[in-house]
C-alpha cells in the first residue's frame, strides 16, 4: 500500500481510469489531514485547501513504481508524454573511478556488495522523503526485511575513497550511529537497540555471529554497519549533492536489481539527467567489477507469438509503439528474409520483471487495451463430468437434508482443547496433523472428526427451536505416512439431533436410512455381506447408549447419545444425539 | 479436480507454480506451516531438477530468478494457500501423458495465516477454472470468464492487468453491482507462464488459460450478507440457512 501526491498528471485525465488500464489499483482518495482525522476519530469539516492524496497499490513485481518519480513517469509515457529515458553510466576512467576493496571475512556474514554514486543531486524535502521511503519498501520487500539486502546511503562529500567492506568482531567496530552524538561500538549496540522498535528486527540477522559486516572510508570512518544502521558522519541532508549508494547483500542477484532501482529512480535528479557514476568493486580474490550494471538485455520475440497469445492481428510498427509506452524500447527485430517478423526489445534495467517473451506479451495486451482484444471461445470440445466421490457426496447430502436434517459448514482448523479433551478424546491427538504457526489457539490443529465443530455449532445456537437437526458432510485429515505428503483427507458425514429428550432413536433411524440410500443391506451380527451395529465404549458417549457401524466387515462409523460431561464442556443444556461415519468406505 | 488433500508441500504449492522461494507469500505470517507432519516424504525427483533449474538460471526463453534455490524450503509441509496446488499436480499428470485438450474445475477449501476479521477468514472456499488446449487465446480467455460469470448473474465485466507469479499476461475481473454503483473485484485470471508447464513437460504450443475466485465474496455480494460468519462457521445463523430460498442466480432474465 502507497501514498502519494501525484501532482504532475494532467488534469483533464480520470485518474482512475489511467490506473485501471495500466494495472494499478487506486485504493482511496483522501487527504492528509482526513488520515489523521480517521485515525484520532474525529469528524471535522473538510478544508478546501487540503492536498489530494491517492492511495495505489501496485503488483508486487515492479520495483520501479515504488516510488513516486517511477510511478509518475511510467504513467506520462504510457500516455506518450515523455519518452523512455536511456539510462547512461557515466564514463570514468579506470584510475579515477572510485573503489571499494572487498575483504575475505565477509563472505562469513554477507558476502555480498554493490555500489553506485549519483552526481549532482538537488534535494528537497519532498526528494528526500521519497528517497528513504524508497528505501524502507525495498528493505520491507524485495530484500526480505534486510535479510538478502541492505541499502546505505552516504553524503560522499563528507567521505574520501576508496572505500573497503569488511567483516570485524562488533568489538572492533566503533562509530556514531544515525540519531546518536556519541560513539558506540556494534556491541553496544546489539544490546542498546533490542530496545528499538523499529532496528530490533533486524538484529538477529548478526545474532551470534563472530563477525559484523561494515564499510570504512579510507580514513577509517564508518559508513554504515549493515543491515542495521549507518553511520552519522555520511548523513544525507537537504543540501547533499552526491550520493554514494551501497548495497550489501546475501543474494546478488537481488543486490543488482535494488541498486539499479535505486539509481533508475533517482537518476533525474542529477545534474547530467540520467547519468549514474560508477563504482569498481574489487572481490577478496582479485577479481573486479563495475557497478551498476545498467545495460540493456536483448531480447528478440516473435511478432506471430505476441499475436497468436492475444488473439489479436498486430503490424511490427503497432507492436513497437505499444512497447515504448509500456517502458520497454522496440524496433523492428533482425530477421532473415522469408521467416516471421521479430520485434527486437532492449529490456532496461528498470525492468526486472520481464523474465521470458510472455512478459512482453503481456505489455503488448496492456499496451493495446485487453478490453479492447476481440472476446472468443475457445475450439476443444469435451466431456465434463464431477469426480465421483463428490458425485456421492452431493446425493448423500440432498437425502440427510430430505430426512429433515439442516446442513451446516464448519472450521477445519480448532484448538486441542476443543478437538480433544472437551470430547475425551486425548487419544486421538497423535493422528493430528498439527500447525506450526498458529496466531491463536483457534488455529492449532486440523480436526481429525466432524463431531467437535457439530457440537460447538449447536452451543451456538442455543435459542434455535427444538429439536435441532444439523448434519455436515465435509472433509477431516488423517496423518497417513503411505501419502507423499505423509497425511490424507477422509470425509466424513456428522448428523446430530437435540430436543428436550436425545432423540437416540432419530440417529438410529437416520443411520439405518443411510444404509438404504447407498444400497447396503442391513444383515445379522457377524455377516460380512452387509452392515449391523455393535455396542461400543467411547467416552465421548453415554455408556450403554452407543454402538458402532460395522459394513461389510469393517468399522465405519458411530453413534450414541452425547455423554453429558462433553454436553456442559460444549454449554448444551439439552440432550443430544449424534452420529459419524466415514462415507468413503461406502463409496 | 481432486482436491480432497489439504496438506501440501511448498514444492506443489508455490515452488512448481514459479513462485520463488523468497517471495512474501511464503512468509510464515501468511501461510500456515505443519508441525506435524512437517515435511513431505517424497517429490518427483526428475521434475524436481527441471524446475530447481528454472527457478535458478532459466531455460525454455526465460531468464529464471537467480537465486539458490533449496530443495528443504520445498520439502516444507503446509495447508494449502490456494486449489492451483491442484490444478499444478493436475497439469504435471496432464502432461505425461499424449496430449488432448482438457477442460478442469474445482471447488474446495484453502487456508490462509492472515489476521481475521467480518470480511477475511483463515479458511475459506476457492473457485478454479482451466482450459488446456494448442493455440488458445488472451481473447479467448476474457470469452469464457464472460460466459461464465453471466451464470453467476454478472452480465457487465472488465478486465485489469494484474500480476501472478505463474500467471503472464493475469488479469483481474471486475464486474459492475448496479445495487452499489461501482465496480467490484470478481475473480483472477490469467495464462499459466510457460516457466510452469515447460518444465513438466507440457508442449511448447500448448496454452493453459485459468482463472480463480473466492466463494465466500460473490456469495456475501449476491446474498446481501455482510458478516460471513452468518453463513459458514459454528455461529451461522441457522434461521437464514432454514429459511433461505432456492437458488436462482444466473436464471433471471
Amino acid at each position: 500500500m502507497l501514498m502519494y501526491t501525484v501532482c504532475k498528471f494532467p488534469a483533464d485525465e480520470e485518474f482512475d481510469e489511467v490506473c485501471f488500464e495500466f494495472g494499478i489499483e487506486l485504493d482511496d482518495v483522501t487527504t492528509e489531514k482526513a488520515i489523521i482525522r480517521k485515525e484520532k476519530h474525529i469528524n471535522e469539516e473538510v478544508e478546501d485547501d487540503e492536498e489530494i492524496i491517492y492511495k495505489i497499490e501496485i503488483p508486487a513485481n515492479r520495483y520501479d513504481l515504488l516510488c513516486l518519480e517511477g510511478l509518475a513517469r511510467a504513467l506520462r509515457i504510457f500516455k506518450c508524454i515523455e519518452p523512455v529515458p536511456e539510462f547512461q553510466v557515466s564514463k570514468v576512467p579506470p584510475a579515477s573511478m572510485i573503489k571499494i576493496q572487498v575483504k575475505p571475512k565477509t563472505s562469513m556474514i554477507r558476502p555480498f556488495v554493490v555500489c553506485a554514486v549519483l552526481r549532482g543531486v538537488a534535494l528537497d524535502q519532498a526528494r528526500y522523503n521519497s528517497f528513504i521511503d524508497l528505501q524502507d519498501k525495498l528493505h520491507q520487500n524485495l530484500c526480505r526485511r534486510r535479510t538478502l539486502v541492505a541499502i546505505g546511503t552516504h553524503d560522499l562529500d563528507t567521505l574520501e575513497g576508496p572505500f573497503t567492506y569488511e567483516a570485524l568482531p562488533p568489538s572492533e567496530i566503533k562509530f556514531v550511529p544515525l540519531k546518536e552524538t556519541k560513539e558506540f561500538t556494534a556491541e553496544d549496540l546489539m544490546e542498546k537497540y533490542k530496545a528499538d522498535l523499529k532496528l530490533k528486527k533486524f538484529l538477529h540477522i548478526l545474532e551470534g555471529s563472530p563477525v559484523h559486516p561494515v564499510i570504512f572510508d579510507s580514513k577509517r570512518r564508518v559508513l554504515s554497519w549493515p543491515p542495521i544502521i549507518n553511520g552519522a558522519h555520511s548523513a544525507i541532508t537537504l543540501d547533499t549533492r552526491n550520493i554514494f549508494i551501497e548495497c550489501t547483500a546475501t543474494d546478488l542477484t537481488k543486490a543488482k536489481i535494488v541498486l539499479n532501482t535505486m539509481v533508475t529512480m533517482f537518476s533525474e535528479y542529477c545534474t547530467n539527467k540520467f547519468e549514474v557514476e560508477p563504482v569498481e568493486v574489487i572481490s577478496a580474490n582479485g577479481l573486479s567489477a563495475v557497478y551498476p550494471d545498467l545495460t540493456c538485455r536483448k531480447m528478440e520475440v516473435s511478432l506471430s507469438y505476441i499475436s497468436s497469445a492475444l488473439g489479436v492481428t498486430l503490424g511490427v510498427s503497432e507492436v513497437t509503439g505499444l512497447l515504448n509506452r509500456m517502458q520497454l524500447p522496440a524496433t523492428k527485430g533482425d530477421n532473415i528474409e522469408g521467416s516471421d517478423p521479430t520485434i527486437s526489445v532492449q529490456v532496461p534495467p528498470t525492468r526486472s520483471d520481464v523474465l521470458h517473451p510472455c512478459d512482453v506479451m503481456e505489455d503488448v495486451g496492456i499496451g493495446y487495451g485487453f478490453n479492447n482484444i476481440k472476446q472468443t471461445t475457445p475450439k476443444c470440445v469435451t466431456q465434463g463430468r464431477l469426480l465421483p466421490l463428490n458425485e456421492f457426496s452431493d446425493s448423500l447430502r440432498a437425502e440427510v437434508a430430505m430426512a429433515g436434517f439442516t446442513e451446516v459448514v464448519t472450521w477445519i482448523l480448532g484448538s486441542f482443547e476443543e478437538n480433544f479433551d472437551m470430547v475425551k478424546r486425548n487419544s486421538e491427538k497423535q493422528k493430528a496433523v498439527v500447525v506450526g504457526n498458529p496466531r491463536t489457539s483457534e488455529f492449532e490443529v486440523v480436526r481429525t472428526s466432524l463431531l467437535p465443530g457439530m457440537l460447538k455449532t449447536l452451543g451456538h445456537n442455543k435459542d434455535h427451536p427444538r429439536p435441532v437437526k444439523l448434519f455436515e458432510l465435509s472433509d477431516v485429515v488423517i496423518l497417513d505416512p503411505k501419502k507423499d505428503v505423509g497425511a490424507r483427507n477422509e470425509r466424513h458425514l456428522t448428523a446430530l439431533y437435540c430436543n428436550a429428550n436425545s432423540g437416540f432413536e432419530v440417529i438410529h433411524g437416520l443411520v439405518d436410512r443411510i444404509m438404504q440410500v447407498v444400497g447396503v443391506k442391513a444383515v445379522s451380527v457377524g455377516d460380512n455381506t452387509g452392515y449391523f451395529i455393535q455396542p461400543s465404549e467411547e467416552p465421548v458417549f453415554f455408556p450403554g447408549r452407543q454402538a458402532n457401524i460395522i459394513c461389510k466387515g469393517s468399522q465405519i462409523g458411530t453413534f450414541g447419545i452425547v455423554h453429558p460431561e462433553v454436553l456442559q464442556n460444549f454449554l448444551i443444556p439439552d440432550p443430544c444425539s449424534i452420529l459419524e461415519i466415514n462415507i468413503e468406505s461406502l463409496h | 479436480m481432486p482436491t480432497n488433500n489439504f496438506v501440501e508441500s511448498s514444492f506443489w504449492n508455490f515452488d512448481t507454480l514459479f513462485q520463488p522461494q523468497q517471495h512474501p507469500a511464503r512468509d510464515s505470517h501468511d501461510t500456515f506451516f505443519l508441525k506435524v507432519p512437517e515435511v513431505t516424504q517424497s517429490l518427483p525427483e526428475n521434475y524436481l531438477e527441471h524446475v530447481k533449474t528454472i527457478h535458478e538460471v532459466g531455460g525454455h526463453e526465460s531468464i529464471g530468478y537467480g537465486y539458490d534455490w533449496k530443495r528443504e524450503e520445498a520439502e516444507k509441509n503446509l495447508l494449502r494457500t490456494h486449489t492451483t496446488a491442484v490444478s499444478s499436480r493436475m497439469l504435471y499428470a496432464l502432461a505425461q501423458g499424449k496430449f488432448s485438450p482438457k477442460k478442469y474445475f474445482s471447488i474446495d477449501r484453502v487456508f490462509r495465516n492472515e489476521a481475521v476479521d467480518r470480511t477475511h477468514l483463515a479458511e475459506f472456499h476457492q473457485i478454479e477454472g482451466l482450459i488446456c488446449d494448442r493455440g488458445l487465446t488472451l481473447g479467448d480467455l476474457m470469452g469464457v470468464l464472460n460466459e461464465f460469470f453471466q451464470r453467476l448473474g454478472m452480465k457487465k465485466l472488465r478486465f485489469k492487468p494484474a500480476y501472478n507469479p505463474y500467471t503472464e499476461p493475469s488479469m483481474e475481473i471486475f464486474s459492475y453491482f448496479d445495487m452499489f454503483n461501482k465496480w467490484v473485484e470478481v475473480g483472477n485470471s490469467g495464462m499459466i507462464r510457460p516457466e510452469v508447464l515447460r518444465p513438466m513437460g507440457m508442449p511448447k504450443d500448448v496454452s493453459v488459460i485459468a482463472w480463480g475466485l473466492s466463494l465466500e465474496r460473490p456469495t456475501m455480494i449476491l446474498y446481501g450478507i455482510d458478516n460471513i460468519r452468518d453463513l459458514f462457521g459454528h455461529k451461522v445463523d441457522l434461521k437464514m440457512i432454514e429459511s433461505n430460498p432456492i437458488c436462482r442466480l444466473g436464471r433471471q432474465v
